[in-house]
């Protein structure tokens, strides 16, 4: 009997422990999933949390109901991975063997990277990457009366990199609803030159960022947060002022794949982009916001990533070439408040582009452009996540390689500074 | 694919304007878009950072972030950021002719 160990019961590890489990004959292979935590959160709805749209209790489920049957799963810390021994240290000192090991362990704020942000957390500084500080933040917002919001992205790569965007719209209809709006500068401070990664959505968020009024200020790089004072301080000597500062803090992958020498400075796994194997050894695949590859740290990108990855395992055991298919798939809904929102889908190579998906013409949802089905397109996936997703089951109409059908180039462009 | 010149070399350029070949840079090159990138004139200290991210990309394929550069203690994230104003990582790895670091993803 070999061992397959997955670490991590979020959505990759979920998803791949369905695939697998259905394409690994139970007589030669074992499944073990290890996670620390016996719940699985709807990270997805975080961002509505603050503005009191989701309760976080409507957001949780418990992991061992979400797993086939056949698989077993152990709630434990995972203290240590050997790859030399082929094991897995958890809990109370007892040894895991693997013959194939995924890393699923994806990611997490870091905010004691930067000085100061922690000294006056949750109290005039906060996330909302976590269910403790996105409820934390609902509690403040309610008796925010005025002032200036900074929506803060302190380092890339970030777990959903559209959410910070995302919560500055909200906050915008938050305020505008409650009344507030005049009351309220909200300012969005980043690392980029612009509001987004890739110039056209980035040119189409910035314009719709300022039509709401919302400041960009662009290659900020915190130094560090004089608390006391209630400002950033960026090492170029700027520094942005706030009454309430929402910061998206380093991210950072997980502490035992840095103690376990697996990881590069930020703990991601360095790893193959298209076969999603680790650079390093042979027998370990990551999925997720645990790997370095250069595509978004998304829930999407993790479900294009799973056949993939159980395709892959399935060559490794048995002793078959890899295939270099995945192409970096993310598609991905961004609120911008008022009711509407913008879908992107994009990869390595393509830019979000205008047009219509998943179809030509008809649709029926817009790219790169408000809309309100947009809107209850990203409200309808919910229940998608729970039922689909996770189990590693396509979802409708949506194919694992992005397709271009739809999508319209601009006119080539000269090259901007 | 757009182009740009430099002097008496053409050369392509992808839509922000990273050289796409890093094969055709040159010192020369090197010059010129630190001066379109508002660095008049690029001194040892601009030149250190400069190989050491050519370096880093020979090695990984990648050009390096921030972190990693001062990680990489060639220099410190201060004056990183007064060496290139604005974007240290994106900026120097313009001038160095290595595609945009994947950090910003």
């Amino acid at each position: 009997m070999k061992r397959l160990v997955i670490l991590g019961a979020g959505t990759g590890g979920t998803a791949l422990a369905h695939i697998l489990r259905r394409r690994l004959s139970p007589a030669a292979w074992a499944i073990t999933v290890v996670d620390r935590s016996p719940d699985h959160y709807y990270q997805p709805g975080f961002l509505f949390v603050p503005f009191g749209l989701y309760a976080p209790r409507r957001l949780v489920r418990e992991r061992a109901g979400l797993l086939p049957g056949d698989v077993e799963l152990v709630i434990a810390p995972i203290e240590g991975i050997d790859p030399a021994a082929n094991e897995v240290r958890i809990g109370g000192g007892e040894a895991l063997p693997y013959d194939i090991l995924v890393i699923a362990t994806g990611c997490d704020i870091a905010p004691g990277e930067t000085p100061g942000l922690l000294d006056d957390w949750r109290v005039t500084a906060f996330d909302f990457y976590t269910p403790g500080g996105s409820a934390a933040l609902a509690r403040r917002l309610e008796s925010f009366q005025g002032g200036t919001l900074a929506v803060h992205v302190n380092e890339m790569p970030i777990k959903c990199p559209v959410a910070p965007l995302e919560f500055a719209f909200l906050a915008d209809w938050h305020f505008l609803r409650r009344g507030l709006r005049e009351a309220v500068d909200i300012v969005f401070v980043t690392p980029l030159s612009g509001p987004f990664t890739k110039p056209a959505a980035s040119a189409a968020l910035g314009a719709l960022l300022g039509e709401r009024g919302i400041r960009v200020v662009p290659d900020f790089a915190a130094e560090r947060v004089d608390a006391a004072a209630r400002k950033l301080v960026g090492y170029d000597g700027r520094e942005v002022a706030y009454d309430l500062l929402v910061s998206v803090p380093t991210n950072m992958g997980d502490q035992v794949v840095g103690d376990s020498g697996l990881g590069d400075e930020l703990r991601f796994v360095p790893t193959d982009p298209k076969t999603l194997r680790s650079k390093s050894h042979e027998n370990i695949f990551v999925i997720g916001d645990a790997a370095n590859v250069p595509a978004s740290k998304a829930g999407s990108v993790v479900h294009f990533q799973a056949r993939t990855v159980a395709g892959n395992v399935e060559r490794a055991a048995a002793g078959r070439p890899l295939a270099a298919e995945f192409d970096g798939h993310a598609n991905c809904f961004i609120e911008t408040g008022r009711g509407r929102a913008i879908l992107i889908d994009f990869n390595y190579e393509v830019e979000p582009l205008p047009g219509r998906f998943p179809f030509p013409l008809v649709g029926p949802l817009p790219l790169l452009k408000p809309s309100r089905l947009n809107h209850w397109a990203k409200l309808a996936f919910r229940p998608i996540y729970w039922r689909l997703m996770l189990r590693g089951r396509p979802l409708p109409f949506i194919s694992d390689r992005m397709a271009m059908a739809g999508k319209k180039r601009p006119p080539a462009a000269g090259a901007t500074a | 694919m757009p182009q740009r010149q430099y002097g008496t070399a053409v050369v392509d350029v992808d839509a922000e304007g990273f050289m796409t070949d890093p094969s055709r840079w040159t010192r020369e090159i090197a010059a010129a878009i630190a001066r379109e990138e508002g660095i008049a004139e690029l001194t040892p200290a601009h030149w250190n950072v400069i190989e050491h991210m050519q370096k880093e990309f020979r090695e990984t394929g990648q050009a390096p972030s921030i972190r990693r550069l001062s990680k990489g203690s060639v220099v410190s994230v201060k004056d990183l950021y007064a060496l290139f104003p604005g974007g240290p990582a994106r900026k120097a790895a313009r001038i160095a002719g290595l595609k945009k670091p994947e950090g910003c993803v």
